[in-house]
């Protein structure tokens, strides 16, 4: 059958919700914050914010489609760029070295995510907040065992700071930075792997029903796995960005990352208890937090009124993808 | 007689010192429905997951086509065509009809990495296979299964076993949760499956359910097997005692209605 264009099927679809949010919001700082934050550098705030957390976001995302949690992706971001930094800045090794060792750090920490959720029984939402807490541990204990600090510089040139670390240039007047390319380029590989590659139809199979999933011969174990390897070393790999974009890193910072990528998530549409969502609700659900984040500064608001506008957009939107949700399991169509 | 598909010789299972079933020993032919009766907790659980596989026999033999098996695991059941659909479990209730009949196992178009799932080819098949169970009100394959109907979900379920080549079907109450037409709608499925030359194995406490598909009856009382008989051979008053534990339904029945006779017409406080 066709899917032929309606209002009713768009409504459906999990990004729905996420969708009339980010409009919402634009709406609202248009009316608030004039038109200067839809402006070349206003547009590069919340795009910078957004790609930052989006790149998290997304995997952060699908492990809870998959119906998993990672909160460790709070230590994963200072453990990123203080890794990059001690390598690179502190031991002024090779940048890329630098690069390679941070991701196969995270990769490691990422598999043993994984490795304790599978193997043991304890829900996904522990075995990470232990392993934050742990890898925080080891990243202030090294950082100052090392360096003797709580903040290492480092200065990164050539085609390293350009790719990873660097305001774009010309485009909206040089004040993107080069990781929201990064992020475009992730997502659209993101969207092509949980909505038309196989693999995707597992992810949504294992949220539903872990069980069923496992007996209809999904390989359950490895795709966890999977998911918690991108989500550490998506994490790790903006820490390291960060470092290199702004020639420093420091040992904390990153646990508004847990929060801001779980908000981002639940605005996308995608279900708490997993089995529904996708990749496009949570780029746009980004962008909407992005955007209420930033907007904010051109307003006359004072910036604290922000968390507030956050608070009720969430529960705004998790009523409005609870009806969508509603909307699509009912939905039958019309006999012909 | 033809070879049973399957067959448990003196079956026994323990979990630890807590013994769930004894000396269990059935057959069951292509073509035929056997009903497991049997009250709460009299093992019928328990003997079906022995058979998928989740569990092993402490003691005891199962046969698949005279053969001598032993599953570790219920892929190796399923892989020998010894399918299980639960009362609700099996299906994806947020997922579409296409993407969950195909769960794992789903049709790709595409060359090398750009191999894309095949949604047309998915839902035109997922839905043909339900409506050749007869159930045409499905046409829509993009439809979420948590929208369907508990027999329509039923339906789709056993027509996904049967399109991946299940010889024997275990149906774990699948009425239990139905009202009466959805019902009647799965044991016309059951009774399709049947005719199909599946051998079913329709757990059930409900005696009606049982006796409108069943070829062959075993009750199940405390884990070892009350009664054996073949269609036919008992009424379903009989049946019902036998499932009560030979403790008349009538006497039952009675004395409840003395019970409301004396106090007001109130029925008795449930037994703890
Ligand atoms: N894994 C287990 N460990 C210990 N006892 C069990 C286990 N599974 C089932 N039982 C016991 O076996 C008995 C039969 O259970 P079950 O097979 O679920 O019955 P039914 O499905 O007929 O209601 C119950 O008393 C139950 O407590
Ligand atoms: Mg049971």
């Amino acid at each position: 059958m066709s899917q032929s264009f309606s209002i009713g099927g768009l409504l459906r679809r999990p990004e729905a919700g996420a969708f009339l949010g980010l409009v919402a919001v634009l709406i609202f700082f248009g009316i608030f914050g004039g038109v200067a934050f839809l402006k070349p550098a206003g547009m590069s705030s919340w795009l910078n914010v957004a790609a930052n957390l989006g790149i998290i976001a997304i995997p952060v995302g699908l492990l809870m489609i998959a119906g998993e949690l990672d909160i460790s992706v709070g230590a994963m971001v200072p453990f990123g760029a203080m890794t990059t930094a001690i390598i690179a800045g502190h031991w002024d090794q090779s940048i890329w070295l630098a690069i390679v060792v941070t991701l196969s750090f995270a990769l490691v920490i990422g598999l043993v995510n994984g490795l304790l959720v599978i193997r043991t029984a304890v829900p996904s939402l522990i075995v990470t907040l232990g392993t934050l807490f742990a890898v925080q541990g080891i990243v202030l204990g090294m950082t100052v065992l090392i360096a003797k600090s709580t903040s290492v510089a480092l200065k990164t040139e050539g085609p390293a700071k350009a790719i990873f670390g660097d305001f774009i240039p010309v485009v909206f007047k040089g004040q993107l930075q080069s990781i929201v390319v990064w992020w475009l380029l992730a997502a659209a590989a993101y969207v092509f792997f949980v909505h038309f590659s196989r693999r995707g139809n597992w992810i949504f199979a294992m949220g539903g029903d872990k069980v069923s999933a496992r007996n209809a011969g999904i390989p359950t174990e490895r795709m966890t796995m999977l998911l918690f390897v991108l989500s550490a070393t998506s994490a790790a790999f903006v820490g390291m960005c960060q470092a290199i974009q702004f020639n420093s890193a420091q040992v904390a910072g990153g646990q508004s990352f847990i929060f801001n990528s779980i908000i981002s998530v639940v605005i996308g549409g995608v279900l708490l208890t997993g089995g529904f969502g996708s990749v496009v609700g949570i780029f746009f659900g980004t962008i909407t937090f992005a955007v209420v984040n930033q907007g904010i500064y051109y307003t006359d608001f004072d910036r604290n009124w922000s968390a507030l506008i956050i608070g009720v957009l969430l529960l705004i939107a998790v009523l409005l993808n609870n009806t969508f949700r509603k909307m699509a399991l009912t939905h039958a169509p019309k006999k012909k | 007689m033809s070879t049973p598909i399957l067959e448990l010789r003196k079956v026994d299972k323990s979990f630890g010192p807590i013994d769930v079933l004894h000396e269990i020993s059935l057959k069951v032919h292509a073509g035929e429905v056997l009903c497991l009766l049997g009250d709460n907790g009299a093992g019928k659980s328990t003997l079906i997951k022995t058979l998928a596989g989740v569990h092993k026999p402490t003691r005891g033999e199962i046969l698949l086509d005279g053969q001598p098996m032993a599953f570790d695991r219920p892929k190796d059941a399923q892989a020998r065509g010894i399918a299980t659909v639960h009362q609700f479990g099996g299906t994806f209730p947020l997922m579409s009809i296409g993407r969950s009949f195909f769960a794992g196992v789903e049709p790709t178009k595409g060359w090398g990495p750009f191999k894309v799932y095949d949604r047309k080819k998915a839902n035109a098949i997922a839905v043909k296979a339900v409506q050749d169970f007869g159930i045409t009100r499905i046409d829509d394959g993009d439809r979420l299964v948590g929208g369907l109907s508990g027999g329509e979900r039923q339906s789709l379920a056993i027509a996904r076993a049967v399109h991946f080549g299940a010889r024997v079907l275990i149906l774990d109450e699948p009425t239990a949760a139905l009202g009466v037409k959805q019902a009647a709608h799965v044991l016309r499925i059951v009774n399709q499956a049947k005719r199909r030359g599946l051998a079913v194995i329709f757990i059930t406490h409900q005696v009606m359910h049982a006796m409108a598909v069943g070829d062959h009856f075993a009750v199940l009382i405390r884990g070892a097997i009350a009664a054996d008989f073949r269609k036919g051979e008992k009424t379903r008053e009989q049946i019902a005692d036998l499932m009560a534990g030979g403790e008349s339904m009538a006497d039952l029945e009675a004395n409840i209605e003395g019970y409301m006779d004396s106090h007001d017409g109130h029925p008795p406080p449930p037994a703890r």
